[in-house]
């Protein structure tokens, strides 16, 4: 097989399991005696437990156990920084009395069967000493500390005096939540002192170092499994209260436990993307070019954890400007913690600095496209490094061929269609190029099939995928015969889905071990009595290769030789394996800056006469490097475009400032975008790669597609209804009047 | 969930004589169930009941009007020829309802009763005068972008959900039902309360009273109908406002017009004075405006549901001009 494996549109190798309901998510584990365990969630938002009285609860049928504080031995605490480390809360469940958010775990009912613990949980009598919660921003205390972030560059507050020119707004952007398909769950079963987890997560290593560590256990007595991940967006990446009262609840009852969070549960126990609210105040030039950019984050954490979402961080980068001032502060709610969702930080940033970019862009009657070339940066301002890869000026020059920028009239409102108004909006799109440290085994197995393993998961982006894409090309077995096993911590080290970096961080390690492997089966079929290839005279021994799944002399062609499975047998071996460990180019990460980025426009139209706003097109061109599955990258893309028009358009936990509780807690009342809200998605990749990253050129994309939607949809809004969102969701209210519900 | 007995009645008889709470589709019921807001103690299934069936009441054509039993689902329902075709603002109304699952069980007779969506009449933990009589409302003081701004009281502002019920009313249907007293017609306009200080009491029926089928007066020829829908997203979303209108136009002059509103009301809410500042008037959009305003006159917004009222009147005026423009159907 050639190498255009790599870089084709690949069909998802798990793709059948899945479809035929095979796939093993956490739940679907059958485990012999298990028992489910049901939380009971706090009523109130602030609150001290006086009392739990789980009598009758106890008596009711199958009931085993029904734990919480107080008769319940305190769980460890995560150790984070000191072993890298990160559980979703630093406080473990049950830990004290205290009730610091609305649908905390105060109590888990285990009984024999779900109904039996459903029904015993409702009957767990809980008596609180009740306290107001503080839930919207105005109720929190001053920020707390010193600001979490602040830097500066150039004076910034000087030049934003003298600006021709200036922009001083502020965007709030509210409490978003992961909510996917597959919600929270994990089963735990010991087995004499060893933990095994069956859990759906973004990364089985820190689950498993987590759950050591709160139940104080070696690390090598916990097992965590997880072959499929019904997606997490950030929100799987850390252990949740659940996995830890799997644990506790397992050992507790000497039986394997399962416990799954509730749909309602998915909005207070699991993380969300925090509210912000940010001031940015850029200043200009009258002919656009950027002279101060400052940039002022409030954002809420929890009573319990530390929090920051960096949304500054992009300010710092994207656009050339000699003075840059950032700041965020931190207070404190009665909110869960938040946790990273996609796009952590750079996403919420974008909102604002784009906004103001158009706005920007509006005061100076310039084509927003033409501000951002002005302001071009060729270099990474924050860090003083060139770019390993830079290709954003195409990104906008494609997309605005392709989209018909040239043919906006500028003007609010002025082009109509019909009963609609169309409007259209553009922005810039980024993400930072991570790449980590990833060891992987490449077997090639005397049956003919081969396989590749890594302690990394594939959360639904195609990671089982891109796996098999690579040991194919270098073996040239057909991907049907390649097996790739992943989510199990026992698995060689890899990393964790998150932040875009699993793809640049395994190719190189599945490339360098299905090399090892490919080399050693060649030695092995020149050394081995009975090969065709088996020579003593080593050092006039031709030169082997291994090509479509055969091996051969290098210089003829392969069916001229033998498949590589005829020569593990004549050496009766059952397999070979290859194992690589990388590590990105230290000396490439300190010359360079790695940033992926785009251009998106979007189109909406505005029927003012209902006053009905619907997104009608979406296009994103995305500079990535080299993508190594099309269908899968595509998906990516157009998967986070439907995520970003929620964002702008519908997604808002709204919090009842009376008892702390989102109230709109369940998929009817918090809106996602759905297939009828979505219109047909484009996506296009000018593919450079970038060799300074790995080998293959490939950056991260589970994220960037998000970055510039909100920015866009709401430029868009503005240009076809006059009306500035600078409070997201959109709400008709903003275009007809009406008072919002506050959240601030 | 609390423990509850389970029956399937096989004839109407049975069903009444089990005195217990209806099942058909169960896409309200099973709901508020789980969540502890309904605990009945005998579920009495109706699934079984011989009432599936959409026909032409006897006179020929639909000359009698048509038949629609309780137990018809509302996909079938919005799918019928001579709904689709005579019925329009009935079919488009079922249509834009919920998803299609829920609609291919939820049913005729359901639909009817289907509870409000306000959030805290769905959560036990919250004071709800609806679900707990004099217990108090938090919706008042609360999160009530959703809540009606007709026909609201002290103790409840909660809207009625169903996008059915509002197409009925404009189409002046009549619920049949059988109870303990016998059967009883009940034009639709007649059907609901207003929550005044009973919010928990939602129409007349009677405890043990059966809904068998709805009947629909014969359709008019010269008649246009439409049902229009707003809301924030395009799908699976209860409405912000919307505007059931059946118009009968002589040229340009509306002869006669029925007129109800959704997601605005405590209750489907037919506006006899957009009708009258209609009638034998010319279907220009200065008029449609006048009825809009006429039918939001007595609105009395909520902190944060004022947006409706301008809302409310736009899907009037458009449901009107849709109306008057759709060529002449059946």
């Amino acid at each position: 097989m050639s190498t255009s494996i790599i870089g084709a549109a690949v069909n998802r190798v798990d793709g059948p399991l899945k479809v035929s309901g095979k796939a093993q998510y956490a739940v679907d584990h059958t485990l012999e005696n298990l028992a489910y365990g049901v939380g009971v969630a706090s009523s109130v938002g602030n609150a001290r437990v006086v009392r739990v009285d789980a009598s009758e609860a106890e008596r009711m049928p199958g009931v085993l156990a029904v734990l919480y504080h107080g008769n319940t031995p305190p769980l460890y605490r995560p150790a984070e920084r000191l072993e890298h480390s990160r559980a979703g809360e630093i406080r473990p469940p049950f830990e004290d009395d205290q009730v610091y958010y609305y649908g905390q775990y105060v109590a888990l009912a285990i009984a024999k069967t779900l109904e039996q613990a459903t029904a015993a949980a409702e009957k767990v009598k809980v008596q609180y000493e009740v306290r107001k919660p503080a839930v919207l921003l105005s109720e929190a205390g001053k920020p707390e500390g010193p600001p979490r972030v602040h830097s500066s560059r150039g004076d910034a507050g000087g030049a934003y005096e003298s600006a021709a020119v200036k922009i001083d707004e502020t965007y709030t952007i509210p409490v978003e939540v992961h909510n996917p398909m597959e919600m929270h769950a994990a089963i735990a079963q010991w087995e004499g002192e060893k933990l095994t987890l069956y859990a759906t997560t973004q990364g089985v290593l820190n689950y498993r170092k987590v759950l050591a560590e709160v139940m104080g256990v070696p690390l090598e007595d916990v097992r965590v499994i997880s072959p499929f991940c019904g997606s997490g967006f950030g929100g799987k990446l850390f252990p949740w209260p659940e996995s830890m009262l799997a644990a506790l609840g397992a050992q507790h009852v000497k039986r394997p436990v399962r416990v799954q969070v509730p749909r309602s549960m998915m909005f207070t126990t699991v993380g969300h993307r925090p509210l912000t609210k940010q001031r940015m105040r850029l200043g200009a030039t009258t002919d656009g070019k950027l002279v101060s950019i400052q940039h002022d984050v409030e954002q809420p954490t929890s009573m319990v954890d530390e929090y920051v979402e960096y949304c500054t961080g992009v300010t710092t980068m994207l656009y050339d400007c000699a003075n840059v001032e950032t700041r965020q502060d931190l207070v404190r709610l009665n909110v869960g913690t938040p946790t990273p969702m996609r796009g952590p930080g750079i996403v919420p940033g974008m909102f604002p600095l784009e906004s103001a970019m158009d706005e920007l862009a509006v005061k100076l009657n310039m084509d927003p496209i033409a501000l951002r070339l002005k302001n071009y940066a060729e270099t990474d301002p924050s860090a003083n490094l060139p770019w390993s890869s830079k290709h954003l000026r195409e990104c906008y020059q494609r997309g605005a061929e392709k989209f018909g920028w040239a043919k906006r009239n500028p003007k609010a409102g002025s082009m109509r269609q019909g009963d609609e108004i169309l409007g259209w909006g553009m922005s810039t799109s980024t993400w930072h190029a991570g790449r980590g440290g990833a060891t992987v085994r490449v077997r090639l197995n005397a049956d003919g099939t081969a396989r590749a393993s890594c302690a990394t998961q594939d959360i639904g982006t195609g990671t089982y995928t891109i796996f098999a894409q690579v040991v194919s090309e270098k073996t040239g077995i057909v991907l049907d015969k390649i097996q790739v096993v992943l989510g199990d911590s026992t698995l060689p080290p890899g990393p964790m889905s998150g932040g875009s970096t699993v793809t640049a961080t395994v190719l190189p390690a599945i490339a360098k071990a299905a090399d090892q492997a490919v080399q050693r089966l060649l030695e092995a079929a020149a050394m081995t009595p009975g090969s065709p290839f088996f020579t003593e005279d080593r050092a006039n021994a031709p030169k082997l290769a291994m090509t479509s799944g055969w091996v051969h002399e290098a210089d003829k062609p392969y069916n001229s030789g033998v498949p590589f499975d005829e020569i593990l047998i004549a050496r009766r071996l059952a397999a070979l394996d290859g194992e690589a460990t990388t590590e990105p180019d230290r000396a490439a990460q300190e010359h360079y800056s790695f940033h992926s980025f785009g251009a998106q426009f979007m189109e909406v139209a505005w029927d003012p006469g209902i006053a009905r706003l619907r997104v009608t097109r979406a296009l994103t061109v995305i500079d990535a490097g080299k993508i190594i599955n099309k269908k899968a990258g595509t998906n990516q893309i157009l998967g986070a475009v439907a995520m970003g028009i929620g964002m702008a358009m519908f997604e808002e936990a709204i919090y009842d400032p009376r008892t702390g509780k989102p109230i709109n807690n369940n998929f009817a009342d918090y809106l996602v975008a759905t297939n009828a809200d979505v219109p047909r998605l484009e996506c296009d990749f000018i593919e450079y790669p970038d060799y300074y990253l790995n080998e293959y050129g490939a950056r991260g994309i589970g994220e960037i597609g998000l970055a510039g939607v909100a920015p866009a949809l709401t430029m868009a809004i503005y240009h076809a209804t006059g009306v500035r969102v600078r409070t997201l969701p959109f709400r008709v209210e903003d275009a007809i009047g009406g008072e919002r519900a506050t959240i601030v | 969930m609390q423990e509850f007995r389970y029956r399937q009645a096989k004839t109407v008889e049975s069903a009444l004589r089990a005195n217990g709470t209806y099942l058909a589709g169960g896409t309200t019921l099973v709901d508020l169930m789980k969540l502890n807001v309904l605990q009945p103690a005998l579920v009495v299934d109706v699934n079984p009941l011989p009432l599936a069936q959409v026909e032409a009441l006897p006179g020929g054509e639909l000359k009698g009007g048509l038949r629609i039993g309780a137990m018809v689902r509302n996909s079938d329902l919005a799918n019928h020829p001579a709904v689709k075709q005579n019925y329009t603002v009935l079919s488009e109304a079922l249509l834009s309802g919920a998803s299609p699952q829920l609609r291919n069980m939820a049913t005729t007779g359901g639909n009817l009763l289907q509870k409000t969506r306000c959030y805290y009449y769905r959560d036990t933990n919250y004071a709800c005068n609806k679900r707990q009589p004099g217990s108090g409302c938090p919706a008042i003081d609360g999160f009530n972008r959703i809540h009606a701004v007709l026909g609201g009281s002290a103790e409840c502002v909660a809207t009625h959900p169903s996008d059915m019920a509002v197409a009925m009313m404009a189409l002046e249907a009549t619920v049949h039902t059988q109870g303990p007293g016998g059967e009883r017609a009940i034009a639709l306009k007649d059907f609901y309360l207003l929550p005044g200080t009973t919010p928990e009491k939602e129409n007349v029926l009677e405890p043990g009273e059966l809904i068998t089928h709805v009947t629909l007066p014969a359709p008019e020829s010269g008649t246009r109908s439409h049902y229009l829908k707003l809301r924030d997203r395009a799908q699976y979303e209860f409405a912000l406002a919307s505007a059931a209108v059946v118009v009968r136009l002589h040229g340009r002059r509306m002869e006669r017009v029925r007129i109800a509103l959704g997601g605005v009301g405590t209750r489907p809410w037919r506006s006899a004075e957009a009708e009258r500042s209609l009638e034998g008037r010319e279907a220009t959009a200065e008029n449609f405006r006048k009825a809009a305003d006429a039918a939001m006159k007595d609105a009395k917004p909520l902190k944060y549901n004022s947006f409706k009222v301008e809302l409310a009147k736009k899907a009037l005026v458009r449901a009107l001009e849709t109306a008057a423009q759709t060529e002449q159907r059946g």
